[in-house]
């Protein structure tokens, strides 16, 4: 098996044991970027050279006798809304183009000194808004399934390099879905940990009571082993979780539901899902049953009202933190001709540098806070988001963990939704509960739709802390669709 | 009945401080409308006595010592600014747009 095919948790170990070096693991998975990334422009920026310099540096500790982490040498893609020191940070916009962070993001330090090597950053819908990376102002990613399709997003640029080969792992944040709905469309494992597990900071900021930064894998235990590499308490970040991290990884080598109470959550199924998509759904709950699972229905009633409140509280969020990119300290500056103001500059830059969804939110967000409409949109939303909470609660009484599809349907049509903007937000439909409950989520292959041969997730979701059990119900997913297929599900994906 | 009017999307576009284009304004003005017509479903649910939640994780603010810490250089700072005068951030006129 070639090395671009190995799990992060193998290659680790060839590493470790020097059977292979850091160097020759890196530079396969560059010349794999080489061979297919014109096709699936999932990043915006590879740096070969930084790579393989920190891929050697890894080899000579590893030769000096340094005890590294599990992930020592492992090469990573690297979401673009990441601070990185020695790279550009675009955030998928103009607005930011070729801008350089004077500092690192701690998710990226703690990547550093684990000793993951950073291959490059990824594409993404601009600011992380969007479903689909046809928000990114430099272009969208193409599905490694069929390159017409969308790689789902925000994070599409992590989830389409992960499943064509192009790394191991890969960095997402997930607001309203961002990582799992990638990577439930593109068949790999994508993990939101419970908000204030990892840290917010050097993260740029889109809806900061629901940005959580989180993994992607082609498995279960790899998610695991990225999400404890850059997980636990952040002093800079005010509303990280000061206490440890979820046995992740523990649960992910444990894998077993045998006992366990799983919930389906009536709200989330039904009408506007698509039938392949529920079909591999229904054959997932009958195989956990079949594993050991006490399987009911449970009923969320709330949950039909996540999708608006959402769309109210993180536009509000957005226009609020986007405010920032005022044109006078970092980023494009437009129309500074010596004669306009600074306010004229200032709106003329944010006009240019700003695409349409954005603008869209920005302006969806400062008529939600503004006095009038205040009560009746942002602070109704707020109270829906306590409610939405109080489902989860109940829920998590009666049973372990729930279940849904990750998402309504599979990968639609690059353009398909497009200048749609209702249409592309109902791919969140059922991802959106967990972000702003803040729980953990993880979404794992659970097979091909019939009528078009794309991927589908299954949405694992667990108590705030509880990131563990998505981990062990996902890792026993894994195991027994992987023996039912005779390997992995990317295995049917077809050759680049 | 329109939600939100074309002549509101302009207000919010210069609170905004977007400047916009005739067309973005016809553009934003009918996709705003039918998207705040769709999350106005939130008012369906009665929520009177419902507290609101700004996080999902019950949080007290974070303190920590006052102390001096290591922090940017000044060109570390002005590293990324669209223009620079004398270790300052340089901006267009501020003062007098009020008048």
């Amino acid at each position: 098996m070639s090395l671009i095919h190995k799990t992060a948790a193998e290659l680790g170990r060839l590493v470790a044991s020097q059977e292979a070096s850091a160097v020759e693991v890196t530079q396969a998975h560059l010349d794999r970027i080489a061979e297919v990334d014109s096709k699936v422009s999932a990043f915006l920026h590879v740096d070969a050279q930084r790579a393989l310099e920190q891929a050697r540096t890894v080899d000579e500790r590893i030769a000096k006798g340094d005890k590294l982490g599990p992930l020592a040498g492992v090469p990573i893609a690297h979401k673009d809304i990441f601070a990185t020191d020695d790279m550009p940070t675009t955030a998928g916009s103009k607005i930011l183009e070729g801008w350089r962070p004077p500092y690192d993001a701690t998710v990226t330090r703690r990547l550093r000194e684990a000793g993951l090597i950073i291959l490059g950053k990824t594409n993404l819908d601009e600011f992380a808004m969007g479903s689909s990376t046809e928000n990114s102002a430099y272009g969208p990613s193409h599905n490694p399934w069929d390159l017409s399709r969308i790689p789902g997003g925000s994070s599409g640029g992590s989830s389409a390099a992960v499943a064509s080969f192009q790394a191991p792992l890969s960095t997402g944040t997930d607001t309203g879905g961002s990582i799992r709905q990638p990577a439930a469309v593109t068949g790999i494992v994508g993990m939101k940990p419970t908000y204030g597990g990892s840290s917010r900071y050097g993260l740029i900021a889109f809806a900061s009571s629901l940005d959580t930064p989180g993994p992607f894998a082609r498995n279960v235990l790899d998610a695991a082993l990225l999400q404890e590499a850059f997980s636990g308490h952040d002093e800079f970040d005010s509303t990280s979780i000061d206490a440890p991290v979820p046995p992740v990884v523990e649960a992910a080598r444990q894998g077993d539901v045998a006992g366990l109470r799983i919930g389906v959550v009536k709200e989330l199924g039904g009408e506007g899902f698509q039938p392949g998509v529920l079909a591999r759904f229904h054959e997932t709950v009958d195989l956990l049953e079949s594993l050991g699972a006490k399987v009911v229905e449970v009923s969320c009633p709330t949950f039909g009202y996540a999708l608006p409140a959402y769309y109210l509280i993180a536009p509000s969020e957005c226009s609020s933190n986007l405010a920032r990119f005022d044109a006078m300290r970092y980023g494009l500056r437009v129309g500074d001709d010596g004669t306009r103001s600074a306010e004229e500059v200032m709106a003329l830059t944010r006009a240019a540098g700003f695409g349409p969804e954005v603008k869209r939110r920005i302006m969806l967000g400062t008529y939600a806070l503004s006095s009038g409409y205040y009560d009746a949109y942002y602070g109704q939303a707020q109270k829906v988001r306590t409610l939405i909470s109080r489902d989860f609660e109940a829920a998590f009484h009666q049973v372990d963990v729930l279940i849904s599809p990750t998402t309504p349907t599979t990968a639609f049509p690059i353009g398909e939704r497009a200048d749609d903007p209702m249409a592309m937000y109902l791919a969140d439909l059922c991802t959106i509960p967990s972000n702003l409950s803040g729980n953990a989520a993880i979404s794992v292959p659970c097979g091909l739709a019939d009528e078009d041969g794309l991927p589908v997730g299954l949405q694992i979701m667990a108590p705030v802390l509880g990131d563990d059990r998505c981990y062990r119900v996902g890792a026993a997913v894994e195991k027994a669709f992987t023996d039912r297929w005779g390997g992995p599900l990317l295995s049917k994906a077809p050759t680049l | 009945m329109s939600a939100i009017t074309r002549d509101e999307v302009a207000h919010l576009a210069r609170l905004s401080r977007l400047a916009l284009d005739e067309g973005e304004l016809d553009h934003f003005a009918a996709q705003l409308d039918q998207i705040v017509g769709a999350v106005a479903r939130v008012a369906e649910v009665a929520a009177g006595d419902i507290p609101p939640s700004s996080h999902a994780v019950p949080l007290t603010n974070v303190f920590r010592p006052d102390e001096v810490r290591p922090c940017l250089t000044p060109e570390q700072a002005l590293s990324g600014a669209p223009a620079v005068e004398d270790d300052r951030f340089r901006v267009p006129r501020i003062l007098g747009e009020e008048a």
